[in-house]
């Protein structure tokens, strides 16, 4: 009898195994061995000068020291962190806006569907299309500059990509624009999975709308939030092909809007895999840890989680 | 992670238009393969010529002024019983030599038919390809120096290896010129005839007075900065690198001090060559462009009407210094399968007077035979464009003063860079040792084997 069952048990895993099958060979072509010769070339001196190859020369963690001793990267991740951060607060207070009016059912707006499609809509464009389209809005000469000179706003053309704040602040917007409405689709999953019946309940209890939302809708989407935000972290840690069209890749003004992956793509002109090699391997380490945490979020169950930080909460106290 | 995708997606899309082109060269590559023989060649030569290049200038040269060339579709003609293949790759973002490179470095395990017979290169990066094995000596393909004797010297020396060996012949020269705005010109200036207009613009110190005067009548010299690049970096005594280390010429200096005083005083703005911003100008409020024939010809919107070129509102004067912008050179590819019919094209494209004067004459280009220009320049050949003028002896005399020994292989590399992180200083966001800094690190970036010189 039981070596019985235990046949039937390998069998079903057997299914199991190959199901899996087309994933594995896929993951392990085309992400792990691509990730670990990444690790590997990050060892070594390889370049093209002209069109000659440089090395491969084993040059230990020369790269590595390399890249932290010029300070560009904390300066790149710097730029990269503030642009983020520049796009993720106003997408998230619009997210958690819209999202919340799209799920209130006593609103009963209309044609929600349709909204809700329009606002994803620009997260259908290519990115490199929509910078490119930004780029000649607001050119010195452009449409947005003789708009503002027409309704008297300015004497001389503003120029948009030759100042910091301006430049970051394009990107941080255009940003925003293409992913706020995949993240009102996100809280709105997350607000439509709270039981109806705690607003009833709140309601019989007169509490007003922002009660009902700072008290029983923000707490109990906190896992959703916390998923959204580690996302769109790792997301914005690759920032890239926004700032590059751009800029054209300068990250002007003064590399003020360089990013990390720029950073990257920079090292690929003389195909240096072992500086680009180093970088990748810093990517990966903080999107690897960032990865881990959503992890440990979203994959253990919230009301355990809740019991976990109470405990904390009295132990500290 | 959603960042990866969108990349991913461009990525794919990417691949599947390589496929795409990779596949359609496949093709016309097995159609070639017809059975023919031609009794002329002495040795049985390859029936492919595969041909790389950035645009379509040396494809139409090559329709309209060599004989023998039937085109069959946009990618491929034949010239006989070889069927030429035209692999054009742009050069944004440094494309062109991207794919070239990739190609050049398998040339000598390819199929015969696959490999590279001619490609093209730009001054700006010629050494690169001249000083390695991957381009044939022209001498080696049968062109005598009597042959090459009418060709201006310094198209010959910018394909001249680190040996002497001459690598790669042009049909062009490209000697600049200033070209002003006969309009603002009599209305500024109270003349817009070309010797009296020089007088202007003869050297940097009266070009920067003009410009003063050109701003009180609401004009700006140049549309950009970066306009006046290429005169001071012609220029110049001594390399962009030297020894490995980076090293910026004084002239270049002077570019960087002259063009922040012009920004400063609001006499020329800032933006990128080839932007919209730089070429508003060709419709007027800019006073003058520097470039050779082509840039007058083909770049500055003289078929759209309206523009400056198209009521042939342009004059041209020799202005401050000489320089040349651009060209395009015609190299062999070692390895190539074809060499008779390379050296064919070449010769009728770069030494053949009749063939030179006609592409003058058809097109409008400064050709590479010093005779022939200058007999054309004596004639009653006139430019449209330049208002009737006749520029050809102008042209002549700049082509000889050009000096072309303080080239190296980083050349665009710096121009690029340098330019680019120079706006910054221009527009107050950086001084001039931040910028200077920047383009260091930038250069670095791009030849990770250079040195940044020790304050």
């Amino acid at each position: 009898m039981k070596t019985k069952r235990r046949g039937k048990v390998v069998r079903y895993n057997k299914w199991g195994y190959i199901f899996l099958i087309p994933f594995t060979a896929a993951f392990v072509i085309f992400q792990l061995i691509p990730l670990i010769t990444t690790i590997y070339n990050s060892f070594f001196e390889n370049y093209m000068s002209g069109l000659n190859q440089i090395g491969p020369t084993f040059v230990g963690l020369d790269n590595y020291v390399t890249l932290f001793s010029s300070g560009d990267i904390w300066t790149y991740a710097k730029n990269t962190m503030i642009m983020w951060v520049m796009c993720f607060i106003p997408q998230i207070v619009l997210s958690l806006l819209l999202g919340s009016w799209f799920s209130d059912v006593q609103l009963r707006l209309r044609g929600s569907r349709f909204f809700k499609a329009v606002i994803y809509l620009p997260n259908l464009i290519m990115a490199s299309a929509f910078a490119m389209l930004f780029f000649t809005l607001f050119s010195d000469n452009g449409p947005i500059n003789s708009l503002l000179m027409q309704i008297g706003f300015i004497d001389e053309p503003y120029k948009f990509l030759s100042h910091t704040w301006s430049a970051r602040g394009l990107i941080a917007f255009m940003n925003c624009l293409m992913w706020f409405g995949n993240t009102t689709i996100l809280l709105m999953a997350g607000m439509m999975g709270i039981d109806t019946s705690l607003f009833e309940a709140a309601q019989v209890d007169g509490a007003n709308s922002r009660q009902v939302f700072w008290r029983i809708t923000m707490p109990l989407l906190r896992p959703i939030l916390v998923y959204v935000m580690i996302t769109s972290l790792i997301g914005g840690l690759q920032l890239f092909d926004v700032p590059q069209i751009l800029t054209n890749g300068t990250g002007a003004p003064m590399r003020s809007t360089m990013t990390l992956i720029m950073y990257l793509n920079k090292h690929l002109y003389s195909k240096n895999y072992g500086m680009a090699g180093a970088l990748s391997v810093v990517l990966f380490i903080i999107s690897a840890i960032l990865s881990l945490i959503v992890f440990r979020m979203v994959g253990s169950d919230s009301r355990k989680e809740a019991k976990k930080w109470k405990k904390a909460k009295t132990t500290t106290k | 992670m959603r960042k990866a995708q969108t990349m991913k997606r461009v990525l794919a899309g990417l691949a599947a238009a390589t496929l795409a082109v990779t596949g359609l060269a496949g093709c016309s590559d097995d159609s070639s393969s017809t059975t023919s023989t031609d009794d002329s060649e002495v040795t049985e030569e390859g029936k492919v010529l595969n041909i790389y290049c950035w645009n379509e200038e040396f494809k139409s040269r090559l329709t309209d002024h060599y004989a023998d060339y039937e085109e069959v579709d946009s990618t491929t003609g034949t010239i006989g019983d070889v069927t030429v293949v035209w692999n054009i790759t742009p050069s944004d973002d440094n494309a062109y030599q991207d794919n070239l490179d990739a190609t050049l470095l398998e040339q000598a395990d390819a199929d015969d038919d696959d490999k590279i017979d001619i490609f093209l290169v730009e001054a700006d990066y010629a050494l690169k390809y001249v000083d390695t094995d991957y381009t044939m000596s022209v001498s080696d393909l049968g062109l005598t120096d009597d042959e090459l004797s009418e060709q201006y010297q310094y198209t010959k020396d910018v394909m001249t290896d680190s040996d002497g060996v001459l690598k790669g012949v042009s049909w062009q020269a490209c000697p600049g010129v200033l070209f002003y705005n006969r309009e603002i010109a009599l209305e500024v200036l109270g003349t817009d005839d070309p010797d009296e207009v020089q007088a202007y613009v003869s050297d940097w110190d009266t070009f920067n007075e003009t410009a003063a005067t050109l701003k009180e009548a609401g004009y700006t010299i140049t549309s950009t900065v970066n306009d006046t690049y290429r005169v001071y970096s012609n220029n110049v005594t001594s390399k962009w690198v030297e020894d490995g280390e980076i090293n910026i010429d004084d002239n270049i200096v002077a570019w960087v001090e002259d063009s922040k005083a012009l920004v400063d005083a609001g006499y020329t703005g800032t933006s990128d060559l080839w932007s919209d911003d730089w070429s508003a100008g060709f419709y007027g409020n800019v006073f003058c462009y520097f470039g050779p024939a082509w840039l007058v010809n083909f770049s500055m919107a003289a078929d759209t009407e309206g523009s400056v070129g198209y009521e042939g509102n342009w004059g041209a004067c020799e202005g401050p210094q000489g320089f040349y912008w651009g060209g395009t050179w015609i190299c062999a590819a070692t390895g190539t399968d074809n060499e008779t019919l390379v050296a064919d094209i070449m010769r009728t494209l770069t030494c053949d007077a009749d063939v030179m004067t006609e592409i003058v004459e058809d097109d409008d280009d400064f050709v590479n035979n010093q005779s022939a220009m200058e007999a054309l320049a004596d004639s009653d050949y006139s430019s449209d464009i330049l208002g009737g003028q006749n520029p050809l002896s102008m042209y002549c005399a700049n082509a000889e003063s050009i000096d072309l020994s303080n080239t190296s292989i980083y050349d665009q590399g710096c121009t690029e860079e340098f330019q680019a992180a120079m706006k910054n200083y221009f527009e107050g966001n950086a001084t001039y040792e931040e910028a200077l800094d920047l383009f260091y690190t930038a250069i670095q970036e791009k030849y990770p084997e250079l040195t940044v010189p020790e304050e």
